[in-house]
């Protein structure tokens, strides 16, 4: 009554491969101990590498498997190989921190490793069940990874604080998952927006009332506000290199997850998500560019810079046409990148032996290490803006995408507090060139986080030379979610 | 048909009074074995509807963890149940005034229900109602093939639990001494047992 082929798996080959390498490592680390956590974490990365090239190598124009659950489209593939990106980057930057700290144990790149194929497997759910389990394995491991510091009492408070509302957020979304099941009758994405498109009386008002409770869930994982409160208190006690984490990778796949399930199944109710989509947008700009400016902590300063960004990034899905979403792309892709060189120059931030983590320790840090200040302010000048920096390019793109959609308000607003935002922004780089100098950052910052700032901050500083690839990979992306 | 009836009621009643001990037990660990009697009910409850699967997942989970989790619970906190209660007869009014509007509403969508003409069909799908297929067999028959990918999924889910709790709680001690059953097993008499021969009046 099932015929059973296994070729028809090819799609999901990329996460088949990722979850059977996990179970592998699994094993090396359970019988070589904790010394081999330095093998298993480089093996891990290089697990991603591989799951990248594959994950080119496999799909097609919206390619279906598992019944129709997963979906393999150009959208799918851009986003995942964006995802292993982010992962790769916070998981190279975790090795040397977590052995400087003594808290290497092999178990974090296999956390690492699943919470990354939790993103996978919702970037390419096509069905409501399909979404909730990727988000759970995902999360799951995020909130182990935030409390991974368990003799520390606010990284066990992260990591508990992140458990309670993220089960609160998976309970809304559940509750509006089932809504929808039952006024609907399907979970299946595609099917869902069949049956919603061709209703001739309108969309009932469960589907609706499931609509905005998904939303809600999923506004959630993203950190958008109103559903913004844990950001702050999680990015500040987790141990740094999983902050990197969570600020690049599991954004991209929520933001890919929001995208999807609001073009995707709930595309013909545009005009009641676009209000929803609006307002969230507009006040995570406001709360990110007002609540950061008081903030010493550079990791609470980041926090609330990202719920900024991901204002920024839902101001082209308010857009909700092939123009918004390619300019979510784009901001998104840069943002990773800024993301994870900005939290790169904060693991160099260590002061005998021990983190610092002030926004007042970077006085002067232009006179005392001028490579590091340099990238610093690269990424700062980005996330401001500032052309011809990479954050410019994405700000564009986005709110030129709102302005040919009608929405001047928003996009008026958009530029109005990313200006605010340019404020603590730019006062970073002041302490940094202007301020007396406070006692030197410990040197040297270690080979592989020279790297990553390094390779982090040229992607930032010449994208402009050549942004071709970044937009035409991004376009085809867009159109491919569309169904073109 | 009379035995149906008269097992339902039966059991029907139980679970209502056991349900009514739970609240009003006064010590605690009689509450939860209340509880425990209660589920047993729903189960036996279930059996009568056809739903045998369900009956014996509901002792499984409910009675075989969940339950148990309790009575660990109520042992192990130091909990004043007595201080707990006070009040009890100050709040019922407002109780009893929240159960009846929960009842008036499960009334009025009991007497509004309507069955999607849908529903009649599959409920005697000759398939799943011959008695051929068990309930296990229905259910295997679709989580194995249908949803696979799901089932694989919870299963990964679990297993990153599993790490999970390893991670935040294991702590390895020095100075522990732990069982070896590789040595234990591969002892062999001439470690351990020494003959000799003792002389008479002597010690050895």
């Amino acid at each position: 009554m099932y015929a059973f082929n296994v070729a028809s798996l090819i799609p999901a080959l990329p996460e088949i491969f990722m979850a059977i390498s996990g179970m592998v490592l699994l094993m090396v680390g359970v019988f070589r101990g904790d010394r081999s956590t330095r093998a298993v974490s480089w093996a891990v990365v290089a697990v991603f590498i591989v799951t990248a090239f594959l994950i080119s190598r496999v799909s097609g124009p919206g390619v279906l498997t598992f019944d129709g659950m997963f979906i393999a489209d150009g959208f799918a593939v851009f986003m995942k190989q964006l995802a292993l990106a982010g992962s790769a980057l916070a998981l190279i930057m975790s090795i040397g921190f977590n052995e400087r700290e003594g808290i290497a144990r092999f178990e974090f790149p296999i956390l690492f490793l699943y919470a990354t194929l939790g993103m996978m497997l919702m970037i390419s759910a096509n069905d409501l069940l399909a979404l909730y389990v990727g988000l759970e394995l995902q999360s799951l491991c995020l909130y182990v990874v935030a409390a991974y510091r368990r003799d520390d009492l606010r990284s066990s408070e992260a990591g508990l604080k992140y458990f309670v509302l993220g089960a609160l957020s998976s309970g809304m979304l559940l509750y509006g998952m089932s809504m929808v099941y039952g006024f609907a009758g399907t979970t299946r994405f595609d099917t869902l927006f069949e049956v919603l498109s061709s209703s001739e009386v309108g969309v009932p008002v469960g589907v609706l009332v499931g609509l905005v409770f998904i939303a809600a869930g999923l506004a959630f994982k993203v950190s958008a506000v109103p559903f913004h409160m844990w950001t702050p208190d999680v990015y500040e006690g987790a141990p740094t290199p999983v902050t990197a984490f969570f600020a690049a990778a599991p954004k991209v796949a929520a933001t890919a997850l929001l995208v999807r399930v609001m073009i995707g199944p709930f595309g013909a109710m545009f005009d009641q998500w676009q209000q929803i989509i609006v307002f969230v947008s507009l006040a995570s700009m406001a709360l990110g560019a007002f609540a950061a400016i008081n903030q010493s902590n550079i990791k609470r300063l980041m926090a609330y810079s990202s719920i900024g960004h991901i204002g920024y990034a839902l101001v082209g899905l308010a857009a909700g046409d092939k123009a918004g979403v390619g300019g979510l792309l784009v901001y998104m892709t840069i943002y990773v990148a800024m993301g994870i060189g900005t939290f790169a120059c904060i693991l160099c931030m260590r002061r005998k032996g021990r983190m610092v983590e002030n926004i007042s320790d970077l006085s002067g840090l232009a006179r005392t290490n001028p490579a590091l200040a340099l990238a610093f302010a690269i990424f700062m000048f980005s996330m401001a803006g500032i052309p011809p920096l990479a954050g410019f390019f994405g700000k564009f793109f986005v709110f030129k995408a709102a302005i040919q959609a009608g929405l001047y308000t928003l996009a008026i607003i958009g530029v109005l507090t990313s200006v605010v935002a340019a404020f603590y922004y730019l006062r970073i780089v002041k302490v940094m060139y202007f301020d007396e100098p406070a006692e030197a950052l410990e040197r040297p910052v270690g080979t592989t986080l020279t790297v990553v700032i390094g390779a982090t901050a040229l992607f930032t500083l010449l994208l402009v030379v050549n942004p071709g690839p970044l937009l035409s990979g991004a376009a085809v992306a867009a159109v491919s979610l569309f169904g073109g | 048909m009379i035995i149906y009836a008269i097992a339902f009621y039966l059991f029907a009643a139980v679970a209502v009074a056991s349900g009514t001990m739970v609240v009003a037990a006064r010590n605690p660990v009689h509450s939860v074995l209340f509880l425990i009697l209660a589920f047993f009910n729903a189960a036996a409850l279930f059996v009568l509807m056809g739903a045998e699967f369900l009956a014996m997942v509901l002792i499984i989970v409910y009675v075989g963890a969940v339950a148990v989790l309790f009575l660990f619970v109520v042992m192990m906190l130091d909990i004043n149940f007595a201080e707990l209660r006070q009040g009890f007869m100050r709040y019922l009014p407002v109780g009893a005034l929240i159960g009846l509007v929960l009842l008036a509403e499960l009334i009025l969508i009991g007497g509004t229900w309507v069955f999607s003409p849908d529903a009649e069909i599959a409920i005697s799908d000759k398939f799943y109602m011959s008695g051929e297929v068990t309930n296990a067999h229905a259910l295997g028959l679709v989580l194995y093939t249908k949803y696979a990918y799901l089932f694989q999924t919870a299963g990964l889910v679990l297993l990153v639990a599993m790490i999970g709790a390893i991670v935040l709680t294991f702590r390895s001690r020095p100075g522990v001494r732990r069982q070896k059953i590789s040595a234990q097993v591969g002892r062999r008499v001439e470690d351990s047992v020494e003959l000799r021969k003792v002389k008479s009046r002597e010690g050895v």
